[in-house]
């Protein structure tokens, strides 16, 4: 494809206005119009503006590759245009059509012209590489925007699903609750770290009663969370391992040696108060002693 | 040239360390700290690294310099602030910082500094 | 979309305060949560001290890598033309214990990227590439 040859920028340019006009014309007529969502003002300036970006890019010649630098301007009016019309409820397809549908009246306008068959054909099939090319993008982009919008909300229920509870001043508790993986255990670590420092607690029991199978990753994960624990002045204590996963620790060779384990929950709790320095008393007893 | 701040707390000397240090400020510190604690017979150090993004091999060494200098001139030592980040990163790297205790924040590295004073000076060695 | 690589000098203790900015700048642009960017600045600060203190001072050139959509990621290259490393197998293997600042570095450094390339000749000098994943 020589793009010094090429008609296409050319016609363009020269027919922007009757472009523009014969295809806001027909996505009016067409069937995946819907009225009252756009209004035809604001289709003719998208219209428009999309003609007058593609028109100066094409002018300048270099490429007609739409990944390149040069259509930038280009792509970020489509990743405007895909923003917008998604918000108000357009499916991609329809932005896609957006840009397929150009195709028609530039073909229409190119037929019109003495050129001859070949210059025609020529011209026609470079004007479908690039607007097909365009057109993809718009869809490869909403489906970029929604596979955020998914990462985004499996963030919030990994956050949501594992609160760290403030057991009593200065000592926190995770109960952790589930199978854990990799990632969400990195997760709900961090997470436990930072309360640690927001709420200046310088002890945090982790509860892994309602864990069933714990793996070499999510021990690690563990042990390092402990361990970074330390380094910043706290202490942990693990508690509920059941029988099964203390096999598993010691099969995989997990040295827990450095942290204090407990059966129970309440054990982690009365030792958690004791390193504080306080204790839990009968209040008949401390009556009976005031006596 | 900035010098790292060094405040002082009754008989204790609170430093406040900023991002970004580089080796000469590194030195200038612990020439300043080693000078005030004797200046002042300072029994404990502070090291708030609350504001440190990021702590290497160079920064724990430095850490670890400052306390043991201040043990021989037997103030006692602790490390406050650490942010999760950092601590997570000291564990993959697998440093341990031996030989330093630390504290969540400078309320609690005041109160460790307390009871390491008093088991010191009532026959304790292993400080 | 590439942006070309950036180099930045390693001479001074600014320069090496500089790298850790700009790396750090860098790995957020790129979208790397806290814990991954302080552990690439990490590893950048290590390598660049070694390049400074061991090397005579050098370069580093900062490399965005796009290799697909989910494969986004930082590459650093540490390069001098110092005294190089007479046994680079044994300044890998030296523990925590006993390392020096160097031994201490290059291993810090690579416990903390997913990619960790040495090269090394005493008298030309020496070149380390360490990339993170994002």
């Amino acid at each position: 494809m020589n793009r010094l040859a090429s008609r296409l920028p050319a016609i363009v340019e020269q027919h922007q206005k009757q472009i523009v006009d014969t295809w806001v014309q027909q996505q009016l007529e067409s069937g995946t119009w819907r009225a009252g969502r756009l209004q035809e003002t604001q289709l003719r300036d998208e219209a428009e503006r999309f003609l007058e970006l593609l028109s100066k890019t094409l002018k300048s010649g270099i490429s007609f590759e739409p990944r390149s630098p040069q259509w930038a301007d280009v792509r970020e009016f489509l990743s405007e245009l895909s923003r917008s019309r998604a918000a108000q409820g357009f499916s991609p397809t329809q932005v896609a059509t957006f840009v397929f549908s150009l195709k028609q009246p530039l073909f229409a306008l190119l037929r019109s012209f003495p050129d001859d068959a070949e210059t025609v054909a020529n011209t026609m099939w470079e004007a479908t590489l690039l607007l097909d090319a365009l057109g993809l993008y718009t869809t490869e982009l909403y489906q970029l925007a929604r596979e955020s919008v998914i990462s985004r909300q499996q963030e919030e229920l990994i956050e949501l699903s594992t609160p760290v509870v403030e057991l009593w001043p200065g000592i926190l508790a995770l109960p952790l609750i589930g199978t854990l993986d990799s990632d969400r255990t990195q997760v709900v670590m961090e997470t436990l770290l930072q309360r640690l420092v927001a709420t200046g607690s310088s002890i945090a029991v982790i509860d892994i009663t309602g864990v069933p199978t714990v793996d070499t990753l999510v021990a690690q994960h563990l042990l390092k969370t402990v361990a970074a624990a330390q380094l910043m002045g706290a202490d942990c204590i693990i508690s509920g391992i059941r029988p099964q996963i203390a096999q598993t620790i010691v099969h995989l060779g997990i040295d827990l040696s450095s942290v204090a384990t407990k059966a129970s929950l309440s054990d982690a709790f009365a030792l958690a108060l004791k390193r504080r320095g306080l204790s839990v008393t009968s209040a008949a007893t401390q009556s009976a002693h005031r006596a | 040239m900035d010098r790292v701040p060094i405040l002082r707390l009754g008989d204790c000397l609170l430093v406040t360390v900023q991002v970004d240090m580089h080796d000469q400020l590194a030195m200038t510190l612990q020439d300043d700290l080693t000078n005030k604690i004797v200046d002042t017979r300072a029994r404990g150090v502070l090291i708030d690294i609350s504001a440190l993004e990021m702590v290497d091999s160079f920064i724990g060494r430095m850490l670890g310099n400052i306390a043991a200098m201040s043990r021989i001139l037997d103030a006692r030592t602790v490390v406050v602030g650490m942010q999760p980040a950092v601590a997570i990163t000291l564990v993959e790297l697998g440093l341990s910082l031996p030989g330093i205790r630390t504290a969540l924040n400078v309320d609690a590295g005041l109160a460790l500094l307390r009871t390491m004073l008093a088991r010191s000076d009532f026959g304790g060695h292993a400080d | 979309m590439l942006i070309e690589p950036a180099t930045l000098p390693v001479r001074s203790g600014e320069d090496v305060v500089r790298v850790r900015q700009t790396v750090r700048t860098v790995a957020m642009d790129l979208g790397f949560s806290l814990v991954e960017q302080t552990k690439v600045i990490t590893a950048a600060s290590e390598l660049a001290r070694n390049t400074l203190t061991y090397g005579g001072g050098g370069e580093v050139r900062i490399e965005r890598l796009n290799e697909g959509p989910k494969r986004v990621g930082l590459r650093l290259t540490f390069e001098d033309r110092g005294p190089g490393i007479q046994n680079i197998e044994l300044a890998l293997t030296d523990g925590y214990t006993t390392g020096t600042g160097l031994g201490l570095g290059l291993n810090g450094a690579r416990k903390l990227s997913h990619e960790f390339d040495i090269w090394s000749q005493p008298g030309v000098g020496t070149r380390v590439t360490i990339t993170r994943w994002k």
